[in-house]
């Protein structure tokens, strides 16, 4: 668990957390278009444009399309561009989604996670980030307000480092965090400002001394190639991942890595899962210890790359494990379950699974719901290929 | 002094690099998109403006940079098919914050254009432009406008004139070809704030050049349409892109106009003008049209319409004359 | 040209040798071919202006006027836009079939 110094931090939402951060690492550029529950983020960071906080050049782009678009433009030109995004919006702007990862921009973008239409919903779930967990982004997944805060500038430092060269989605759970006040531990500006360090330019368009050509026509003889490249980006946004979550330690004595075990030494059953959930899980955790149960939580930070070897390490040998999706993939297996279970395959003494899903469209989980799970476990209780859902109506 | 030919070939000589587009790009022979490009480029690299381009999907990007073959000798970038408009919103405004940041210096005179097509401007990218000309980036946006989605084979696009033959709005044995009249590009960018939007020809090279050097000159947004012939598809000539684009012009078809902050001016006014039916006549997408037996009946409505637009056109210029609305 | 692997070319799909295209030669294309006639020629550099291909060769000469001096059948893919844009016809297009002994 995060040690937040309460007398050092301030109670704010996450929406103002990340804004807070996006004003501290103080981007060249910022493009975005207002969605629930991202809004707030825009709000703040247009205020800080307003009052000359920050240099930063904001484009109040008239679509999340144009949003993506232009910061495509502005991190080809060189510099450092975020923007940000929930649900629907995240949608529109899937196809340049995936051109940003392809044409290697690191471009970082909180994602207020929001049930993807439809019919329309403006709360909580992870509906938007899963249809883009194929695009070639990184994607962490914060659990608390002051995650989401680190991780927006952790991501800084991963997106640009010139071995990975990737864009990342820094997910936060829409209302419930971005919305929802907790304590954030804020590092001092010039801290951040060190940490994040000047944007390493690579084939910047502006450069008309070595003019660049972006986006190619690229066929059959190339394509493949390219997309090789981004699956080693991915292999070395892992690798690097840790070391700079341990410089990110350095600076903030907080501890970030691909998954976060929360008494797991003796556990015997696991709950797995992405967001804010985890404080509630840890929360049932604590509760049924009490009672004696030998139960734990595994935390996922990182979901692409996924880091399947921590996974492994983690739920290797346990009695069973309980993978919690708060998005569905119809006529599938729910994404974490199914990513889950795949890395299970390997696992010397694989563990009993099942799969819950919860929470679609903001619906509440319950200590109880959670509860209920673990005693599904507990009991012998889990089928391999059976879906169960958490706090929905028969 | 207005920018002219002889003095840009004493310029840039055979040295096509010097332009920004060079040979070996696979557009098809006598087509009309890369010598709009050379117009822009010659006219923006005379003046001493550093280029960087920016395409939307089309004839013009594809062929231009097929992996790992460019064409370009100036910064490029394409993105999409819709958002050249937005994609160059960040580019200019990249530049724009780093001198700020003071990572570039500040009298670094960067021409920002965009180059697309009508289908990325007159339907799937209209949104991406009129939200890049109303926030006021300094772009130049020049359209290729070769009345269709030729890239594909000539599909109907909101830019393709009335009766002409395409594989989506066929002239059929009911429906003469595309029945709709072609969207007015320059009067919907023009009827924007603060924006200079224009219609050029490669037919009168002065005048184009004169407009791209407005443009670029223009504290703001900037929008060129140029008619850009598709041998192919508009079924002429390799040899007859000039001939048509200048027909064109004379028929009223394509009138040389621009609006400057809401202030029209017609740049063009041709002593005497030829019948509509010798640039519909001069191209073989209008065969099928021509052929039907209610052909004179759509001519004459054509033919109608476009004097119509022009004696509306003076208008206009009449009535704004001076009156800018910033 | 041999195909390179993923190792060998740069990240993002980016270009980074300017005017590479000037390695494919769209000259093969043609089956008309410009033929210019030099004692007609003007050098008003029309077809330099309007050649879609850039395929027009010019130089400047001591009294600093630009002069045609030929073609860059390399590229010019024989659409006979310079021809037909030449004010006093200097340029003809003849079939490619004529020049196959070269």
């Amino acid at each position: 668990m995060m040690n937040i110094d309460l007398k050092k931090s301030k109670a704010v939402t996450g929406a103002e957390a990340v804004a807070n951060a996006m004003r501290q690492i103080e981007p060249h550029v910022v493009a975005a278009y207002p969605i629930t529950p991202q809004t707030p983020i825009v709000e703040y960071f247009a205020k800080f444009v307003a009052d000359g906080v920050v240099r930063t050049e904001m484009i109040p782009v008239e679509s999340e399309h144009s949003a993506m678009s232009a910061v495509v433009g502005a991190a080809a030109a060189g510099a450092r561009a975020m923007t940000a995004t929930s649900a629907n919006g995240l949608a529109l702007m899937h196809e340049i989604v995936y051109i940003a990862a392809s044409s290697r921009l690191p471009i970082v973008m909180p994602v207020v996670n929001r049930a993807l239409s439809g019919p329309i919903n403006i709360h909580c779930d992870h509906s938007d980030a899963m249809a883009e967990r194929d695009s070639g982004w990184i994607q962490l997944f914060a659990e608390t307000n002051q995650e989401a805060y680190d991780l927006t500038i952790l991501a800084i430092r991963l997106a640009e480092h010139e071995d990975v060269r990737l864009p990342v989605m820094v997910n936060l759970d829409g209302f419930i965090l971005s919305h929802g006040v907790e304590p954030v531990e804020f590092l001092p500006d010039e801290v951040v400002k060190e940490f994040v360090g000047k944007p390493k330019r690579v084939y910047p368009l502006l450069d008309t001394e070595n003019p660049v050509t972006y986006g190619p026509l690229d066929l059959y003889d190339y394509y493949f190639e390219h997309k090789r490249q981004q699956v080693e980006a991915m292999e070395h946004a892992k690798k690097l991942f840790p070391k700079v979550a341990e410089e990110f330690e350095k600076i903030s004595g907080r501890k970030y890595d691909f998954v976060e075990p929360y008494k797991l030494d003796d556990a015997e059953y696991v709950m797995v899962a992405l967001g804010s959930t985890n404080s509630t899980i840890k929360y049932v955790v604590d509760w049924m210890r009490e009672e004696g149960f030998k139960v734990g939580a595994l935390k996922i930070w990182m979901f692409r790359p996924f880091p399947k070897e921590k996974i492994q390490y983690y739920l290797n040998g346990r009695k069973a494990v309980v993978v919690l999706d708060r998005s569905a993939s119809f006529g599938a297996e729910a994404p974490l379950y199914e990513a889950i279970k795949s890395a299970l395959y390997e696992a010397t003494i694989r563990p009993r699974i099942g799969s819950y899903v919860y929470g679609l469209g903001g619906r509440d989980i319950v200590p109880e719901h959670i509860r209920k799970a673990f005693m599904d476990a507990i009991e012998g209780n889990l089928l391999v290929d059976e879906q169960r859902y958490l706090g929905l109506r028969e | 002094m207005p920018v002219n030919y002889i003095d840009m070939a004493r310029t840039f000589k055979s040295n096509a690099e010097q332009v920004g587009i060079v040979q070996g790009h696979r557009l098809c022979p006598g087509c009309g998109a890369p010598i709009i490009a050379k117009f822009t480029l010659m006219t923006a690299k005379k003046l001493g403006f550093e280029p960087v381009v920016g395409l939307a999907t089309g004839c013009l990007e594809v062929s231009t940079t097929i992996y790992p073959y460019t064409a370009w000798t100036v910064p490029y970038i394409h993105n999409a098919f819709e958002n050249v408009a937005a994609t160059m919103s960040g580019v200019e405004t990249a530049a724009k914050s780093l001198k700020k940041f003071g990572e570039i210096p500040e009298d670094r005179k960067f021409a920002f254009i965009a180059f697309a097509g009508d289908g990325g401007t007159y339907d799937i990218g209209l949104q991406s432009l009129s939200g890049m000309v109303e926030r006021g980036h300094k772009v130049l946006y020049v359209l290729y406008d070769n009345e269709g989605y030729m890239n594909t084979g000539n599909q109907r696009s909101g830019g393709t004139p009335t009766g002409s033959n395409t594989t989506t709005a066929p002239v059929g044995k009911v429906i003469p070809g595309k029945v709709q009249i072609k969207k007015s590009i320059v009067d919907i960018i023009g009827a924007h704030e603060g924006v200079y939007a224009a219609t050029a020809s490669i037919s009168d090279p002065a005048d184009f050049f004169a407009k791209v050097e407005k443009a670029l000159n223009f504290d703001g947004p900037s929008f060129i349409a140029a008619l850009s012939p598709c041998t192919r598809f508009w079924r002429i000539p390799d040899s007859a892109t000039n001939s048509v684009s200048k027909l064109a012009v004379e028929t009223k078809y394509w009138p040389l106009y621009e609006i400057d902050r809401g202030v029209y001016r017609v740049t063009r006014k041709p002593r005497q003008f030829k019948p509509l039916i010798e640039f519909l006549k001069a191209q073989g997408r209008f065969k099928p049209l021509l052929s039907r037996p209610d052909a004179d009946e759509i001519v004459n409505k054509l033919q109608e319409y476009v004097d119509k637009r022009w004696e509306r056109l003076l208008a206009l210029e009449e009535a704004t004359k001076d009156k800018y609305l910033r | 040209m041999a195909l390179k692997g993923w190792k060998e070319i740069p990240i993002g799909g980016v270009i980074d040798e300017p005017g590479k295209s000037r390695e494919y030669h769209t000259g093969t294309w043609r089956v008309l071919r410009p033929i210019v006639d030099l004692d007609k020629c003007t050098h008003c550099m029309l077809c330099w202006l309007y050649c879609p291909d850039m395929a027009i060769e010019i130089t400047v000469n001591e009294k600093n006027r630009p002069q045609m001096v030929g073609f860059m059948y390399d590229y010019c893919k024989g659409c006979g836009l310079c021809a037909d844009v030449c004010p006093v016809n200097a340029i003809e297009m003849k079939p490619e079939t004529e020049f196959l002994e070269e």
